[in-house]
């Protein structure tokens, strides 16, 4: 093994911190080279701190870490983009939360995974910040792209039963098999959703498009809302569990 | 293989290893000095313990700890019923109460609004802020101001834009407290946020 530096730079987006010790921090950062890692920031709760501005949930900084023995400890920390306009708004706050929440989640992807899975955290956070489009628009196509990323990509174009291509009529959603069935495939199925051709054509959509493509979709308050529910079922059987952030999302969602 | 520790030891070295910032080997430390100390201090410190779990409770106005009911600055005749400083922790209290330049009542939140770890409005001491205000509203000492004295970070500015939210419409006014650099603060390394909230907040001389 290459000899370890006993410091390293890198940047990182800060998902989530917790008290530790008097006046430290922990904190769960993503990196673009490392993935997730959990990093120990000490003195930032004291109000002369120099850093703990910089480490605040979602900013994008440039650190400095020094290797230690249970965690590695900041020694710099820099800001790169601090998203002001994201933490001005509730609803942008509760929409962070969860993408912090997804990306701590698959944090430990495989290195070929992390530039991909960095690239696409720094967009949702500046689109959140800044952007013009549709903000829970925003949030499926992340989902659908941290899915594909993550090697869950669900199978949207042909049938998981008789390998057809899907017909844009009412297809049969399965979570376990991780894609759609057709009709007459899945009426043998004991766990189908139906799911409307629409819901299916936008989920394509969103799986293939780049972001640009996708920001200016307008879609109907009933479609958004399936389309939301078929991705948020399929992720929290993918992870097992239902994410925390999201009630707390909806609450925050449903004050405007 | 045989257990090396006596078993009560072992059992506060444990009971020590639970508490927040202390590892295995400060609990070890601790627990041997108690082993090795006046039985008085091992018994001063167990009594002590004993009656913080058995002698505090909630205070049903502010929701602070207090040994009594309503607690004692709730109890104030001699305090601002009219201004209530929301904080975040019973701490936070104690800091507040340590400047000597607030002579208003307080609401503990016991805690802030986290998306990322899941703690939402709801999960916080709002709904009771809530009725004390709509009571006092109609009292002769109704409630005309709200400082909101979070922590001045994400958790700590969410919870103060959701109050302001909230109790805004009732008429009252919603303050927060100031944002900017610290005393004894160095301007060059100050975080853009600190600096820009600085700026918003200055001051005439």
């Amino acid at each position: 093994m290459a000899e370890r530096s006993r410091s390293y730079r890198t940047r990182a987006v800060i998902l989530r911190r917790r008290d530790h010790g008097d006046a430290d921090r922990i904190l769960t950062v993503f990196t673009p080279r490392r993935g997730r890692l959990e990093l120990i920031a000490r003195g930032v709760r004291r109000t002369t701190s120099r850093r703990s501005g910089h480490l605040e949930p979602f900013i994008h900084v440039d650190l400095q870490v020094a290797q230690g023995r249970t965690w590695d400890v900041v020694t710099e920390a820099t800001t790169v983009e601090s998203f002001r306009g994201l933490r001005s708004d509730l609803g942008r706050i509760g929409r962070a939360g969860y993408v912090a929440e997804l990306v701590d989640a698959f944090g430990q992807a495989d290195p070929e995974a992390l530039m991909g899975l960095w690239e696409l955290l720094l967009l949702a956070l500046r689109e959140l910040d800044t952007g013009g489009g549709h903000p829970d628009l925003l949030l499926r196509w992340f989902e659908i792209h941290l899915l594909g990323l993550m090697g869950f990509q669900p199978e949207l174009a042909r049938c998981l039963g008789c390998g057809e291509p899907l017909q844009p009529v009412t297809n049969f959603l399965s979570l376990q098999a991780g894609g759609f069935y057709c009709p007459s495939c899945g009426e043998r199925l004991e766990q189908g959703d139906p799911v409307e051709a629409t819901v299916l054509k936008v989920l394509r959509h969103l799986q293939r498009s780049p972001w640009s493509a996708v920001r200016s979709l307008r879609l109907r308050r009933s479609t958004q809302a399936q389309v939301e529910s078929v991705l948020q079922r399929y992720l929290a059987a993918v992870l097992e569990r239902r994410p925390r952030s999201l009630h707390v999302l909806h609450r925050l969602r449903s004050l405007g | 293989m045989a257990e090396p520790l006596a078993q009560p030891v072992s059992n506060l070295i444990q009971a020590f290893s639970r508490l927040p910032g202390i590892g295995p080997k400060t609990a070890s430390r601790l627990a041997y000095f108690l082993l090795r100390a006046d039985d008085e201090i091992a018994l001063n410190l167990a009594r002590a313990l004993e009656e913080l779990k058995a002698r505090t409770l909630f205070c049903s106005v502010c929701l602070n700890i207090a040994d009594q009911d309503p607690c004692r600055l709730c109890a104030d005749p001699q305090r601002d019923p009219t201004v209530i400083c929301v904080v975040e922790e019973p701490l936070d209290v104690q800091a507040i109460e340590r400047t000597r330049e607030f002579r208003g009542v307080y609401h503990v939140l016991h805690g802030a609004i986290s998306p990322v770890e899941g703690i939402g409005p709801e999960d916080l001491k709002v709904r009771e802020l809530m009725a004390r205000v709509r009571r006092s509203l109609e009292t002769e000492t109704p409630v005309q101001e709200l400082i909101v004295a979070t922590n001045p970070n994400l958790e700590g500015e969410a919870t103060a834009m959701y109050l302001a939210r909230l109790f805004k419409p009732l008429g009252l006014r919603v303050t927060r407290l100031a944002r900017g650099l610290p005393t004894g603060g160095d301007l060059e390394y100050a975080d853009e946020s600190t600096l820009a909230n600085a700026l918003t907040g200055r001051s005439e001389l």
